[in-house]
């Protein structure tokens, strides 16, 4: 009896980490944060793109208004890639697109809206990335969609069609 | 000869104060204890990435400020959840894991107990 139980607790025991571990196999070893909670937009000071104006988040972002605040750069790859997408958001009559231009050169940044048009309707700095953490953002390019100011859509990385035509049947 | 070696022994106790010094700064002990988001495996603190940079000006600020180590991951963990911190809270997700190795303790030692301690009572 003694003998018989203990290659079985073996057995038993190596098909439970064997099933736990086969499990954690397919999971991916990315870590994707909760995005779909409604969170209250964070309050900062910032200063306007192309002055030294200082300015406090409760006058960016009003009530009853869409707005997309979008965290990008001018060094980065992707942000060129979604540019075209944030053009076209910026034609939508009940959104406005906040930029937040993050860790750049501000004579670079220039040029790259020069370049590739101007989709903002203000642009603040965050010149040591501190502001995109008080959004909880990782990177550029980062997307936050705002009403009354709650954060309810959050894109990590640049857009693409399908978060488009989301965002444009959010605010609808 | 003799001096030599009186001077050697002096010149690493003084290099072990200092590699010490270093351990214990604060800030480091913090940054080590934040995982680098958009790293894999790696800490806040042995990252060069620009997320990791900011977090590591985000933590110097807030210790000038006075803010205390908890608080500083009380405000990470509330803007990056839970994953952020290297060691997992005690809460009802994690019993599993905090309590495993005490339960595994516990049944070594329980075996360890039945087949030899046990075993000697008997054979006297």
């Amino acid at each position: 009896m003694k003998i018989k139980s203990v290659p079985l607790i073996v057995i038993l025991l190596f098909i439970t980490f064997f099933i736990i571990f086969f499990k954690g196999l397919k999971n991916s070893n990315i870590y994707v944060p909760n995005i779909n909670y409604e969170k209250e937009i964070p309050s900062f000071t910032t200063q306007f793109f192309d002055t030294n104006i200082k300015i406090n988040s409760d006058e960016i972002f009003k009530e009853d208004y869409y707005y997309l605040m979008n965290i990008w750069s001018s060094w980065c790859l992707p942000c060129r890639e979604e540019h075209r997408f944030l053009m076209e958001l910026s034609k939508e009559k009940n959104l406005k697109i906040i930029g937040f231009n993050y860790k750049d050169n501000i004579k670079d940044a220039k040029q790259f809206l020069n370049n590739l048009k101007n989709p903002y309707s203000n642009i603040f700095l965050d010149k040591d990335g501190l502001i995109a953490i008080e959004w909880g953002a990782y990177g550029v390019p980062e997307s936050f969609l705002i009403y009354n100011k709650k954060i309810i859509k959050k894109v990590i990385g640049p857009l693409n069609t399908n978060f488009v035509d989301e965002i444009k049947r959010l605010i609808k | 000869m003799k001096y030599l070696r009186f001077f050697t022994i002096i010149l690493f106790i003084l290099v072990s104060q200092i590699s010490y010094a270093l351990e214990n700064n604060l800030e480091i002990k913090i940054t080590k204890n934040l995982r680098c988001l958009i790293c894999q495996g790696q800490s806040v603190h042995d990252s060069d990435s620009e997320f990791a940079n900011s977090i590591k000006t985000l933590v110097s600020l807030k210790l000038d400020e006075g803010f205390t180590e908890k608080e500083i991951y009380s405000f990470l963990k509330d803007k990056y959840g839970e994953w952020i911190l290297y060691n997992p809270e005690f809460n009802k997700n994690t019993y599993f894991l905090w309590l495993l190795p005490i339960l595994m303790f516990l049944l070594g030692g329980a075996i360890i107990y039945k087949l030899f301690i046990f075993k000697k009572k008997k054979l006297y």
